[in-house]
């Protein structure tokens, strides 16, 4: 599988590793060349310094060739861009979002964006390791 | 009309001048404190500070009976989202986005937006207007279709000059919607308006027949004959 992941940050970085180990032929974006290092010396993928805003930048890495594109950048906006040229300019197959504010989640998801809240989701494993015992939830893990 | 006008630039601070002025109500949202006490300084209590692109900023801003909304931070993306959700949330009539790299503007009509701007267009087109070689000037890009709105000001030599409408072949698909004179009186063509030097002549056409259409109206007569080198006859 070809996968273009925009943004090099902690979840980026490590997505990239894993699906590379995996096999797959990963391509990583970064518009700040030192968040590139944060990918393990063993990473086979293509690292590439650049704005996933850009059309221009995703027809140079290949986007129209990938199967999977990721926007796992700090700005909402920025991965919310990314991810509909993605899908809509350059036809990939599978689009998926990271959008930290759940009301804007909300909305593009219902416009068919594949989308990903880390922040209703934390919220969610918060409350349900309130609602048990303290260290049960840790012994579950 | 109420405008909601987002990003307090340069732009954003002009544009809600002019239209308080105009007696429209206002109101603009800035992120950077320093710059939000700075605007409501000049323009008074019409300054909101917050993310635009915050659903809980809009809501707050009243998006939900705004008559447009007008994006104009310095990045594309917040302009882009800032827009969609005001449509797709608030069903805002009319959104307008500053679009600061211009081949972001095919991208945000198809997404969604109604209108975009680019500031380096409009000074392309103002180039444009400034040299004489350039007789073509964009007005407009119409949405699908590929049809563009361009204005063609007649040369004092041209070969057209003189001649009616009927008589002058077009590229394909062009039509003269408008004629400004040379005082400036906006005139209906019809097939026997006689086009004269100054005339402004504004044309819907497609894209790709631009460098011909420039060349109907504005290629000089040679000087042995009054009428032009083009075949104007039926």
């Amino acid at each position: 599988m070809k996968v273009v992941i925009m943004g090099c940050g902690r979840v980026g970085s490590e997505l990239a590793s894993q699906l590379d180990q995996a096999g797959h032929q990963v391509t990583v974006l970064d518009i700040n060349p030192d968040a590139l290092r944060r990918l393990p010396p063993q990473f086979r993928g293509r690292k590439v310094i650049g704005n996933g805003a850009d059309q221009d930048v995703l027809r140079r890495v290949g986007v129209q060739d990938a199967d999977v594109f990721i926007a796992v950048t700090q700005g909402d906006n920025r991965n919310l861009m990314a991810a509909q040229i993605a899908k809509l300019i350059f036809g990939v197959p599978r689009v998926l979002c990271r959008i930290y504010d759940p009301a804007r989640e909300e909305i593009y998801r219902s416009l068919g964006l594949e989308t990903v809240s880390p922040t209703r989701w934390s919220v969610q494993v918060f409350l349900q390791a309130l609602s048990q015992a303290p260290g049960e939830a840790r012994r579950e893990e | 009309m109420y405008v909601i006008i987002v990003g307090g630039g340069k732009v954003g601070y002009h544009l809600a001048k002019a239209l308080r002025d105009d007696g429209h109500e206002v109101l603009v949202i800035e992120k950077d404190r320093a710059r939000c006490e700075h605007l409501e300084a000049e323009l008074g209590d019409i300054v909101l500070r917050g993310d635009g692109s915050e659903v809980a900023v809009m809501e707050k801003a009243g998006f939900n009976r705004a008559d447009m909304v007008v994006a104009v931070t310095g990045d594309d993306e917040d302009n882009l989202v800032i827009c969609q959700v005001a449509k797709v949330r608030f069903q805002t009539p009319r959104t307008i986005a500053l679009v600061n790299d211009p081949k972001n503007a095919e991208i945000f009509h198809r997404l969604g937006i109604d209108h975009t701007v680019n500031a380096t267009d409009a000074i392309l087109a103002q180039i444009e207007q400034e040299l004489p070689v350039h007789a073509l000037i964009h007005l407009l890009s119409m949405r699908g279709g590929g049809l563009e709105m361009v204005e063609v000001r007649i040369p004092s030599q041209a070969a057209v000059a003189g001649h009616r409408l009927k008589d002058i072949l077009l590229p394909q698909q062009s039509i003269v919607a408008l004629i400004i004179e040379e005082d400036g009186s906006p005139k209906s063509p019809d097939p026997d308006t006689v086009l004269h030097p100054g005339d402004k002549v504004v044309v819907v056409t497609r894209r790709e027949n631009e460098e011909l259409l420039r060349e109907v109206f504005s290629r000089p007569a040679p000087l042995s004959s009054p009428y032009g080198p083009l075949s104007l006859q039926r």
